[in-house]
């Protein structure tokens, strides 16, 4: 026998069972044994040219973490790991590996493709639970630099800027860092215990992060620039939420999936005891199709719902989620109304009664490459329903554009950057993440933050 | 963690604190909001920022306890601490250069108006101010505002201080005895204001009242305290909170200020309030 394992199926992992996970919050997926680990491991041939590398936005060392789990060497494949990615356990777990590192790997062209997502998630819980800490604190050189925001742009920006030796302090407008990671993802798929610890293995390399911080109201990026920051990371993320403009948004019931999941995530609302309420109802109906519009349904679901649906008005097929997750919510019993484009919100004493929609179907692509959707004309139909969420995207808070001269943005907010450097219009100021692609992944979002910091690096070592 | 510096109990159910918060204290101006989360773990709440000391590194805030997270900051004591404390947040309030104002303050919305009258004084305005509540013993900084405002009025519900009846009795007596006003700022319930603003829509006199629609991070992220100004969606904490009054749809913030009233109860039932 050769020494891989050719199985054409990735080895199984472990879920909770739908009807069980219906009524908790505890994670869905609960990850590979150790002999699981080394069992997919095996099934990574380990190519010369490996193309899962190029689908990776960070270039994870994929075959060579891969072998060292193989081995069953996991502290060294978790070394391996962390060069190019500061938060293995995220990603792992929420990164779009079927468009990302999955969907290259050469496995996957007969059967499917190496289980990458997987085996990072096992080789970070495995640091986290068995691992010793790196005492590999880099020399201050005395350079102040600040990052705005902690989401995984500003984390990833901060701890690579710590290796080099910088004194880097993050400024969170939030009580708690971590972004949409905190925020947004909700603890089935993304425990906050783990966000927690990954974010502490970022300020052990000696990050400050300065929590209840608004940049452009508690202090401007001139004012951080004039107390004597060499350069300013904004990594502020796309918070604002979108809304649809249709008739009866306002009305008590209608949330933003932003509201929605921040009380539920960051405000624990889901715990009885937590002083934050969240409002259910019954029959809740959630517009978009992305991952936020999953996360917010699975939440409904496992807040009580009897009914919950996707309303998305293009097919299957255009769903943005990840795969993992559609397939998750749908075992879960959320309804897929798709090709459905709401059109109004009704409701006569001041609540949300019913959604009003109206059939769509697909003609030729658009620039993006994706079929438009066009109403089919007589099709309306109403959906009984207490309470709508929106999750139709998000863009970035004005907030900074607002208070920093110089700062150019594109007309839908985005921060204008020299994509080589992400260095802004404004000299010394660099941007990445959300802020400047408009709501992305993680990985691409921390990947914008390390380019980041490798150019004020460059721009700044020559002041050493 | 943030220290409580001096305490103060203003009236039956109206407390001040003064907090230690060094990047509010360096920048707030007023009409602009804190949000303040008591412990770890518990509810983000916005207060208005009613007075600051800039040598001190502190800001002031005067909140009356409606419920759950108002009750626990009350139980915390002068040299003890708070989780958390972010601002200053919203716009803050447009002074224009006017000649002869009047601040109308209801219960404790005379805190959030307090600065701004104080401001509007030292850009050389005069200033009546007007400021109702319950009873004579819930009426506060009758003297803070006697040292600034040209003139002041008072209006109790039971008559016990000042006019017996609401402030908008007070504003129309005003007005039928000839005071004229280039700019009305009201502040205070949704009701009050309300009533305010119908009165003065009428004299066309520019009214400024201040909302407070539900909120959670206070910073435009959730999009919960999303108010229709002239048919428009605003969200009250990064656009407002002050907003023109005759703009504003009160009956939907009314309705939308409810929306957690069974849940809150039950938080309050298990404080025994
Ligand atoms: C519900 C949801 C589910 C998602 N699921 C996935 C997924 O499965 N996989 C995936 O790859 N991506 C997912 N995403 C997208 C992903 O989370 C984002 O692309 C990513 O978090 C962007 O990172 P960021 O650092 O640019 O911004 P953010 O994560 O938004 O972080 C920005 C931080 O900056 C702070 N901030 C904002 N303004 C200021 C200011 N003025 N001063 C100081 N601090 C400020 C914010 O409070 C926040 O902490 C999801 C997003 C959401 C909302
Ligand atoms: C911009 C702004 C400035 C404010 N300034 C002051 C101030 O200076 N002094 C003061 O006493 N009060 C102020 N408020 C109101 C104050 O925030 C609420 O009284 C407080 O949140 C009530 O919390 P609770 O848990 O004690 O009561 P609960 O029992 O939870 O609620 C009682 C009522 O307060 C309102 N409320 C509840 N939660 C919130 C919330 N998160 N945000 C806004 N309103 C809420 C609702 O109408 C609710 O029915 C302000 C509100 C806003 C929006
Ligand atoms: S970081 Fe994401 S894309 Fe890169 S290898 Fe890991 S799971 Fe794949
Ligand atoms: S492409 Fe697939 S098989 Fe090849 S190295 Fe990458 S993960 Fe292994
Ligand atoms: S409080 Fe969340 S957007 Fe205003
Ligand atoms: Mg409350």
């Amino acid at each position: 026998m050769g020494k891989f394992n050719m199985t054409l199926q990735k080895t199984k992992i472990a879920e909770q069972n739908p009807a069980e996970r219906r009524k908790n919050f505890k994670e869905v997926s609960l990850g590979y044994s150790e002999e699981e680990a080394i069992n997919e491991a095996k099934r990574c041939i380990q190519c010369k040219s490996p193309a899962c590398v190029s689908g990776c936005p960070v270039n994870v060392h994929i075959p060579q973490f891969i072998n060292k789990v193989a081995e069953g060497n996991f502290e060294e494949a978790y070394d391996i790991l962390v060069e190019q990615n500061s938060l293995p356990a995220i990603c792992g777990r929420v990164c779009p590996q079927e468009k990302q590192c999955e969907s290259k790997c050469v496995r996957g062209m007969k059967g499917e493709p190496v289980g990458i997502g997987r085996l990072e998630r096992f080789v970070a819980d495995w640091f986290i639970e068995n691992g010793k800490t790196k005492e590999k604190k880099a020399e201050n050189n005395n350079i102040k630099v600040a990052v705005t925001g902690a989401g995984p742009a500003g984390l990833a920006c901060a701890g690579e800027l710590a290796k080099y030796g910088y004194d880097v302090t993050i400024f969170e407008a939030l009580h708690t860092a971590g972004g949409v990671l905190m925020y947004g993802i909700p603890e089935f798929r993304l425990p906050k215990e783990i966000v927690k610890k990954e974010i502490e293995n970022v300020a052990e390399q000696g990050v400050k992060i300065q929590k209840n911080v608004i940049v452009g109201r508690s202090i401007t990026v001139d004012e951080l620039m004039e107390e004597g920051y060499k350069s300013v990371f904004i990594g502020s993320g796309a918070g604002l939420p979108n809304f649809m403009g249709i008739e009866g948004e306002n009305l008590n019931g209608v949330y933003s999936a932003n509201e929605f999941l921040t009380r539920v995530n960051l405000m624990k609302a889901y715990d009885k005891n937590s002083p934050t309420p969240v409002s259910v109802g019954e029959k809740i109906a959630v517009i978009g199709g992305g991952n936020v519009a999953m996360d917010a349904a699975r939440t409904a679901v496992r807040l009580g719902a009897k009914e919950v649906y996707v309303v998305y008005r293009r097919g299957e097929e255009e769903l943005p989620a990840r795969l993992e997750e559609v397939h998750h919510a749908k075992e879960e019993g959320v309804i897929f109304r798709l090709l459905s484009n709401p059109v109004g919100i009704k409701g006569d004493n001041g609540w949300v009664e019913k959604l009003e929609c109206v059939e769509m179907e697909l003609s030729e692509p658009d620039e993006s490459g994706r079929r438009r959707p066009v109403a089919i004309e007589g099709s309306e139909f109403m959906l009984d329903v207490d309470r709508v969420i929106i999750a139709i995207g998000q863009s970035p808070n004005p907030l900074i554009r607002q208070t920093t001269k110089g700062l150019e943005t594109h007309n839908w907010g985005g921060i204008i950057v020299e994509v080589e450097s992400m260095e802004t219009t404004k000299e010394s100021v660099y941007a990445g993440g959300d802020v400047v692609t408009g709501a992305a992944t993680v990985i691409l979002a921390m990947g914008a933050g390390k380019k980041a910091a490798k150019s004020i690096h460059e721009k700044l070592r020559k002041s050493i | 963690m943030y220290k409580i510096l001096k305490k103060e109990i203003l009236s039956q159910d109206i407390e001040k604190m003064v907090i230690e918060a060094p990047y509010i204290a360096k920048k707030c101006q007023p009409g602009q909001f804190v949000m303040v989360m008591v412990e770890e773990g518990g509810e983000r709440i916005p207060l208005t920022i009613a007075d600051y000391d800039r040598s001190e590194n502190s800001v002031t805030i005067i909140y009356q306890i409606v419920g759950y997270t108002t009750k626990l900051l009350s139980q915390k004591l002068e040299g003890q601490t708070i989780s958390s404390i972010a601002g200053p947040l919203g716009q803050p309030a447009h002074m224009k250069k006017v000649k002869r104002v009047l601040g109308i303050g209801g219960g404790v919305g005379a805190a959030p108006l307090y600065p701004q009258i104080k401001k509007l004084t030292e850009m050389g305005a005069s200033c009546d101010a007007v400021i109702g509540s319950r009873t004579e013993e819930m009426m506060i900084l009758q003297e803070e505002f006697k040292e600034i405002a040209e003139n002041i009025y008072f209006a109790t519900n039971d008559g016990s201080k000042g006019k017996k009846g609401f402030v908008t009795d007070v504003l129309k007596d005003l007005i039928s005895q000839g005071k004229k006003y280039d700019e009305v700022i009201a502040i205070g319930p949704l009701v009050m204001m309300k009533s305010v603003v119908e009165y003065t829509k009428e004299l066309n006199i520019p009214t400024s009242v201040s909302l407070n629609p539900i909120m959670i991070d206070g910073t435009g992220m959730c999009g919960g305290c999303r108010v229709t100004i002239g048919k428009e969606t605003k969200f009250a904490c990064v656009d407002g909170p002050d907003f023109d009054g005759f703009l504003v749809d009160f009956e939907e913030l009314m309705r939308r200020q409810t929306m957690y009233m069974p849940e809150e109860a039950e938080h309050r039932c298990r404080l025994g309030i």
